[in-house]
């Protein structure tokens, strides 16, 4: 793969470009699903490929083929410079990057158990085990489960000498319980809704959940749905678990600092931000208790964001978002930082494999563990609601205005669960939302979340991303608004 | 031609002759072939210009009552032995499923190429940056900020089984889709097609340009049952959400909305919804995911829900015919119907306007959810062109709202509707949709622009 990566470069540097790298990359994975006491899909799949990504006369091009061979590599080279020449009938000025040190590495993340030693009928094994509690319960009328597992090598190459060699491997699990009755479906998932829990992992993933001592309880919940009260609407104190809290990131913090998206280039598709430039180190993001952080780093921990350098041979970091309350910080790419006058990207460019050019994507954003015991989070005030587990999200392009639903929530009074509710939504406005945030829990209870679907960019890649979290509490949130005659 | 017949058939007897090898006499091979180029734009200037080709095959091997897939893009003799044997190790694996149905094996109609353009297969990048630079030119005159992509594509799709089975579909493909900016409002167009021909870029841009001057120093209002004129992208956006529940295994598996409700008259009587693989202005393979021909279905019947698709082996549990839209086996989902034809009215959009005393027009929605399942209430926002009515007439820009609305409702309350066009969104597939106006839709709130 380095060969071919060092060639696909050479065919490309000895022309009018100014910049260029490639990237060679390898994935295997496996998908394993069952259903209703019966493996519904399993499959495993390789595929290789190559990206040629060129500066010329000041313009982008780029191209990717899975046809290695000699002529396969140079006709991409030939058509990712053509590409760019054509740039050059709409072009307003150079690109210019923000400079980059030459790096040559290898890097493998930690994992203890090679998923795909695993065969693929313990895989199943497991959960049709999961599946056949599930449907003990009488009331779930269908019981989901799946695993994922993917290896994921790339050779990146650069005209600035760089030569860097990573493979990262990802796994992921998760099951569900839907209970139809009445002209009414509700549904309970474990560890988390869409697909479940997903890491930079091996196996071992598999091992840490509990999967089976869970099963029981999200059966009797799904069940236990129907007969629960719907979430009143109103105004309320919120409490979030770690998941839900995961994707709030995401969605209200984790977009909006996209520099890309703030200077106007997913104007057409994904949008933009309310986060202008006037505003970094200026706007009051949240509560002085608000900490938070885009880490790609290792020791960060295990999340889909994680990994050694990014798809521009920028190595990975740690930038403050969020600084007590504060906006202070952008996710970039060499190009974006430039833009800006910030002297280096801070490493967050990544495609989602070899057909695709690389984008500023979320690395591992993530909000700081608080000081507050988890009893503090619950007992803190005399009244909330407590809402657990994603099932819908959404947010305006410039990702001011949001609405989640959770799978389930409770009523809270001081400190207890007095009632399950059911159907329960809240909305709000990014800013005034963290600017809400009264209480964070401690670090006992913080997880790293996988994002495995965050889709971006024309054409659309879609990426996993992480995001860590621990239970925390919001002052007089909108709560129920999505059922409102 | 990113593949020709010849060469799938040669990779397939490669795959039979290799499955033989391992034990395994019944295969199913999927090869899709194709290349696609995008140049895409932003301020006013093209910043990301791409271009793919990619291969793969994917291989099902069924022994004794059990299936699996592996799926590779190496196609030499060593990867296509190796994907097969990977199916192979797979299958042997599985336990035996008494459902699990033998492969299809009615061939389904030749191969057409009317869909298959050979012009919009060869598109340049230069005269996609001719064509960008030209939309350009008019929103910049205007004094506003353009952002979009073009796109042109071909690709080929192909099944091939054991059991005689060869269907073949060559597709082109081109997408135009731009926004244009102005100082606190925006306008946004656009369009697909087979053929690139088909599409205008500069009409596109300046139908965006419009917009985002008729929509310029926005008002807010407050939320409320608002009656709505949704543009066809609109309609295609929030109606395409709930196709996938037209789906016998959801039905069954009690994830539809339809549960319990074939035959009751759930919309309005003047909506009639197909789904035709074959309308002229439909796109997509005439086959399903085991090469089962498409047939036409009456999806809903003046209000009424008539028909769902059903897979091979929901087919076979129901005692009914396989209506041609499976997925490729194995899989959880069983079928969707993917080819959607929303029949329209007679009222043009301006007439539509004309008759409004008060109202919302709405050019675009954006990130659509689910809030309830059942209900099949819809959560989202309205984007890039949203404008109050009054008194007939397009009186000014409003602020987005984001809107929470049961289907059902919103499809009992439609007083007119356009004649259908093809649209394209980004909610949901591309389909065959006119705008409707609808009275007592749903905004909750109100965002900050």
């Amino acid at each position: 793969m380095k060969q071919l990566a060092l060639e696909a470069l050479d065919a490309v540097t000895h022309s009018a470009a100014t910049y260029a790298d490639t990237r060679v990359m390898e994935i295997r994975d496996r998908q394993v699903s069952t259903k209703n006491g019966k493996a519904s899909h399993v499959s495993s799949g390789v595929s290789m490929g190559l990206a040629i990504r060129v500066l010329a006369h000041g313009c982008w091009g780029f191209a990717a083929t899975d046809d290695l061979t000699r002529d396969g590599v140079q006709a991409a080279a030939a058509l990712a410079l053509e590409i760019a020449r054509a740039g050059t009938l709409a072009k307003k000025q150079d690109v210019t990057l923000a400079p980059e040190e030459k790096y040559e590495a290898e890097w493998v993340s930690p994992i203890r158990i090679d998923p795909f030693t695993i065969p693929v009928d313990r895989n199943v094994a497991l959960l049709l085990d999961i599946d056949r509690e599930l449907r003990r319960n009488p009331g779930v009328t269908l019981a989901e489960g799946g695993m994922s597992f993917e290896r994921r090598r790339q050779v990146f190459a650069s005209s600035l000498g760089s030569l860097i060699d990573q493979t990262r491997y990802t796994s992921g699990v998760g099951y569900a319980a839907t209970a139809y009755k009445d002209g009414e479906i509700q549904k309970r998932s474990y560890p988390n809704s869409f697909g479940g829990q997903h890491q930079l992992k091996g196996y071992e993933l598999i091992d840490e959940w509990e999967l089976m001592g869970n099963a029981a309880r999200i059966a009797e919940e799904a069940v236990a749905l129907h007969g629960a009260d719907q979430c009143p609407e109103g105004e309320f104190d919120l409490i979030l678990d770690s998941s839900q809290l995961g994707l709030q990131i995401h969605e209200s913090v984790g977009h909006p600092i996209e520099l890309d998206r703030v200077l106007g280039s997913e104007a057409n598709y994904a949008g933009m931000s309310f986060l202008t430039l006037d505003r970094l180190r200026r706007l009051r993001y949240g509560s002085e208790i608000v900490n938070v952080v885009c880490d790609a780093r290792p020791e960060h921990g295990p999340g889909l964001g994680t990994f050694a350098f990014d798809d521009e041979g920028v190595p990975a970091q740690s930038t403050d978002i969020i600084r007590d309350g504060l906006f202070t910080g952008y996710m970039t790419s060499r190009e974006t930082a430039a833009a800006i006058g910030e002297s280096r990207s801070n490493g967050t460019m990544r495609a989602d494999g070899w057909a695709r050019m690389p984008l500023i994507r979320m690395t591992n954003v993530s909000l700081r563990p608080g000081q507050a015991s988890l009893d503090e989070v619950f007992g803190g005030v005399d009244h909330a609601i407590y809402m657990e587990t994603n099932r819908s999200w959404s947010i305006d392009d410039k990702r001011y205005n949001f609405q989640f639903g959770c799978e389930i929530g409770w009523e809270i009074r001081h400190g207890k669960r007095v009632r399950m509710l059911k159907n329960p939504s809240y909305s709000g406005i990014s800013t005034e939302f963290w600017n809400a945030c009264a209480a964070i829990a401690e670090p006992p209870h913080w997880m790293l979340w996988g994002t495995p679907n965050c889709g971006k960019g024309q054409p659309e890649q879609i990426m996993g991303t992480g995001h860590g979290a621990s239970p925390a509490r919001f002052r007089r949130i909108k709560v129920g608004g999505a059922y409102a005659d | 031609m990113p593949i020709e017949p010849a060469r799938c058939q040669a990779i397939f007897d490669q795959v039979l002759r290799a499955g033989r090898a391992f034990g395994a006499g019944d295969a199913e091979a999927i090869i899709s072939a194709g290349s696609s180029a995008l140049t895409r734009f932003a301020n006013n200037a093209i910043h990301q210009n791409v271009a793919e080709r990619s291969w793969q095959l994917s291989v099902r091997v069924q022994m004794d009552g059990r299936t699996a897939r592996a799926t590779t893009n190496r196609l030499d003799d060593a990867a296509i032995r190796q994907v097969v044997e990977e199916a192979v190790a797979l299958t042997k694996l599985q336990e035996p499923d008494p459902a699990l149905l033998p492969l299809w094996e009615d061939r389904p109609a030749g191969v057409s190429y009317l869909r298959w353009h050979e012009a919009t297969a060869r598109v340049t990048p230069t005269e996609r940056a001719q064509a960008v630079a030209e939309a350009i030119r008019i929103v910049e005159g205007a004094g506003q900020t353009a952002a979009g992509i073009y796109s042109t594509a071909e690709a080929v799709f192909a099944l091939l089984n054991s059991r005689g089975v060869f269907a073949y579909y060559p597709e082109t493909m081109a997408n135009f889709s731009i926004t244009a900016m102005a100082a606190d409002s925006s306008g946004w167009a656009k369009g697909s097609a087979c053929s690139h021909r088909d599409l205008d870029p500069a009409a596109m841009a300046r139908a965006a340009t419009g917009k985002a001057q008729a929509s310029r120093d926005p008002v807010e209002l407050p939320p409320g049952a608002y009656t709505v004129i949704l543009e066809p992208a609109a309609v295609l956006d929030l109606v395409g959400q709930m196709f996938a529940d037209f789906s016998a295994t959801a039905i069954s598996d009690g994830r539809s909305f339809l549960r319990d409700r074939i035959g009751a008259k759930l919309f309005g009587g003047n909506i009639t919804i197909h789904d035709d693989a074959y309308h002229p202005l439909q796109a997509g393979a005439p086959f399903d995911g085991e090469g089962v021909p498409r047939r036409k279905l009456a999806l809903v019947d003046r209000g009424v829900v008539r028909e769902v698709a059903y897979c091979r082996q929901a087919a076979q549990a129901a005692g009914v015919e396989a209506t041609g839209h499976g997925f490729p086996l194995p899989n959880e989902y069983g079928e969707a119907p993917m080819n959607i034809a929303v029949a329209g009215g007679e009222t043009p959009l301006e007439a539509m306007i004309a008759s409004t005393a008060r109202g919302i027009l709405v050019t675009r929605l954006w990130y659509i959810r689910e809030v309830d399942p059942y209900e099949k209430i819809m959560t989202g926002m309205t984007r890039d062109g949203t404008f109050l009515i009054e008194d007939g007439r397009i009186a000014r820009g409003v602020r987005n709202f984001r809107f929470n609305q049961a289907l059902p409702e919103m499809l009992s309350n439609v007083e007119a509707m356009s004649p259908a066009v093809r649209a394209s969104g980004e909610e949901a597939f591309d389909m065959v949709a006119p705008a409707m106006k609808v009275r007592d839709f749903h905004f909750t709130e109100v965002t900050k622009f």
